[in-house]
């Protein structure tokens, strides 16, 4: 029963980072309707600025993870104008290829700038252990949970309070009708690219504070595919449920069984997904037969 | 595209042939003469680099087959080149089957399992068949360093020399010809095929799936007919890499291996067997040229502490360039420089 608890909130805080992660996924599919192929790197970027500016600058970490913010908005902002916005109008198979270049070419920077040794991440929320209905509990895992929490509602009240949220969503809706509405698509197409630039800090902070600093987050980000999938792709609760699912199921079969199957497990429940339901639990079904 | 004036064709036949100018025989002959040369006027390390090249080229050609002219996309180059690579390995090394069995076994293994992972293709499109790609090589890669009974899981697994018809092939020369037949093969059916039937319906299911059906193409047999002779190709690439360089080890195949080929075919030409040639050549030599610039000039020194980052730099970085800025690729560009001496002295 103890290992059961472990391993469920374990996997409950892989998940809720996980989901985290896919957030940025999704809200630039559902924006842009362009599969971000990068996101691992995003990641990537903001967990090594963010440990940049805390270990060798020395900020306090409250302005650490502002700087890692301004340097995601940055980066979406930067990639949207200069790579997807020419590719507008080019093939599905086009735009899906750009990416995967992006995601060389920043892995490849990272690498660049700072090495490929591992680093150890600052302590930004507390470690040790408590006891819950119990088991022991690593402290920081529920940590993760609240901060993935509070983030997610902080997505949640955007989208369906502010301004630019709402003509988000109409965009996503339906870019004539929001372009008639005087909404420019082309302001929400950078904003959809800053904002997963925004979730990427969280997200890599967190994945760091797990593993540690190493292009390993990259890896770990790959994990974001079968959670859009299982979720579906254009879903902001399908990546919620999905991450769920996506933690729990490593969780549990790293726990169980073992063996290095919970490396790949997630990519076969991702093959099977695909098979029986594309569109995932919570994606639009958008027929299409051949 | 300009044609050359005063050809014209009077039967199928002839409109069918692969080379109508004495300029397109002359510099066939020309391409020819040059890999027969190639190796005795290069350096022992560039011969080595050739041969990867020639590998790269028939693994190139077969995954422009499947993205290029079927428009399926496929992230799972590297994992099919690894059950190429380690099928001929292990039943060279294991079942000592002889040279040229083994790869023929290996080109109709690799070619069962990409079919077996093309199946996702039958329903899915553009970034879902992508994202079930990325799986397959996951998947692939994981059972190769986890089915440690068979594959040797993460240690190296050694390959006995190739020997045909009593003759050892051995040392980078043997190899060269031996790997020039086989891309000259690869290059010549590709080429034939895509004027068959088979590779027009290929075409037509990349223009647009729905009219194809339409027309009497059936796309549920053709997708899976790509993704097994793509495979063949990726197949017969992994057995020679397997053969060739006498060890086989997993990190040769993983998804950055994926992302090259890609690169290699975009930045070549999607959808052009020769496209494939020059984006193989392209990028397996890019990144030689930057490491010896770099070691022969003092002031590229500083290079040297990155150049693993540049050599993972410069696939991604070719990928993201030339589809903004010249989607065709090295195909296009050379075919808009043929045209151009084609109407000298006339720009239009």
């Amino acid at each position: 029963m103890e290992t059961f608890i472990q391993l469920t909130v374990n996997g409950l805080s892989n998940g809720a980072i996980l989901a985290l992660a896919a957030l940025g996924f999704v809200l630039i599919y559902k924006a842009t309707g362009v599969i971000n192929f990068a996101q691992g790197e995003f990641l990537l970027i903001a967990g090594f600025v963010i440990w940049f500016m805390l270990v060798v600058v020395g900020v306090p970490w409250l302005v650490g993870i502002a700087v890692a913010v301004l340097v995601g908005i940055a980066l979406g902002l930067v990639i949207e104008r200069l790579v997807l916005r020419p590719m507008v109008g080019e093939p599905v198979i086009s735009v899906i290829m750009v990416t995967i270049g992006l995601s060389a070419v920043l892995g490849a920077i990272v690498q660049i700038i700072w090495g490929t040794r591992p680093r150890a991440f600052p302590d930004f929320i507390p470690s040790g252990t408590v006891q819950l209905f119990g088991a022991t509990v690593a402290q920081n895992r529920l940590w993760a949970l609240g901060i993935v929490a509070v983030a997610l509602a902080g997505f949640g009240l955007f989208y369906t309070r502010s301004r630019e949220g709402i003509a988000m969503r109409a965009v996503a809706d339906d870019q004539q009708a929001a372009l008639a509405q005087g909404i420019s698509v082309r302001r929400t197409f950078a904003v959809a690219w800053a904002l997963a630039g925004v979730s990427a800090v969280f997200g890599g902070a967190l994945i760091a504070n797990l593993i540690g600093v190493s292009g390993a987050i990259s890896s770990f980000g790959l994990l974001v595919f079968p959670v859009v999938i299982l979720g579906g792709l254009d879903s902001v609760p399908g990546a919620v449920v999905g991450g769920a699912i996506v933690g729990l199921l490593t969780s549990y079969v790293g726990g169980y069984i073992g063996g290095g199957l919970e490396t790949v497990i997630p990519y076969m429940a991702l093959l099977a997904i695909l098979l029986v339901k594309p569109y995932g639990l919570f994606g639009q079904l958008r027929i299409e037969r051949v | 595209m300009a044609s050359a004036t005063g050809v014209y064709h009077t039967s199928y036949r002839a409109d069918l042939a692969l080379r109508h100018t004495r300029a397109e025989y002359f510099r066939l002959a020309l391409a020819l003469a040059t890999i027969a040369a190639l190796p005795f006027v290069v350096s022992p390390y560039w011969l080595t680099v050739l041969n990867q090249i020639g590998i790269a080229i028939i693994g190139a050609i077969g995954l422009n087959l499947l993205v290029g002219f079927t428009g399926q996309i496929s992230l799972g180059q590297g994992g099919f080149l690894a059950v190429g690579a380690y099928t001929s390995g292990l039943l060279a090394a294991r079942a000592g089957l002889p040279f040229g069995l083994d790869v023929a076994c290996a080109m109709l293994v690799t070619a069962a399992m990409g079919t077996l992972f093309g199946l996702p293709a039958l329903r899915l499109k553009g970034l879902y068949l992508a994202i079930a790609t990325l799986a397959s090589q996951q998947i692939i890669l994981w059972v190769v360093t986890h089915w440690d009974a068979v594959t040797g899981g993460t240690s190296a697994l050694v390959v006995p020399p190739a020997e045909l018809l009593g003759w050892q092939i051995y040392g980078d020369m043997a190899w060269y010809w031996v790997i020039a037949f086989c891309a000259g093969v690869a290059t010549l059916a590709a080429t034939n095929l895509m004027r068959t039937g088979i590779g027009r319906a290929f075409v037509a299911i990349r223009d647009h799936d729905v009219a194809a059906s339409v027309i009497g193409v059936d796309p549920f047999r053709y997708k899976l007919l790509a993704f097994f002779i793509s495979s063949a190709f990726v197949g017969l690439a992994g057995a020679l890499t397997a053969r060739y360089n006498l060890i086989v080890t997993w990190e040769r195949f993983t998804l950055d291996v994926s992302i090259l080929y890609l690169a290699m075919i975009i930045v070549g030409g999607l959808g052009s067997v020769a496209g494939a040639i020059y984006g193989a050549a392209f990028m397996i030599a890019v990144p030689v040229w930057i490491e010896e610039l770099s070691r022969s000039l003092s002031s590229l020194a500083f290079l040297q502490p990155d150049l693993p980052a540049i050599q993972q730099l410069i696939p991604g970085l070719t990928i993201v360039l030339s589809l903004v800025f010249e989607p065709r690729g090295i195909a296009r560009i050379w075919q808009r420089i043929k045209d151009y001496f084609r109407l000298w002295p006339f720009r239009h």
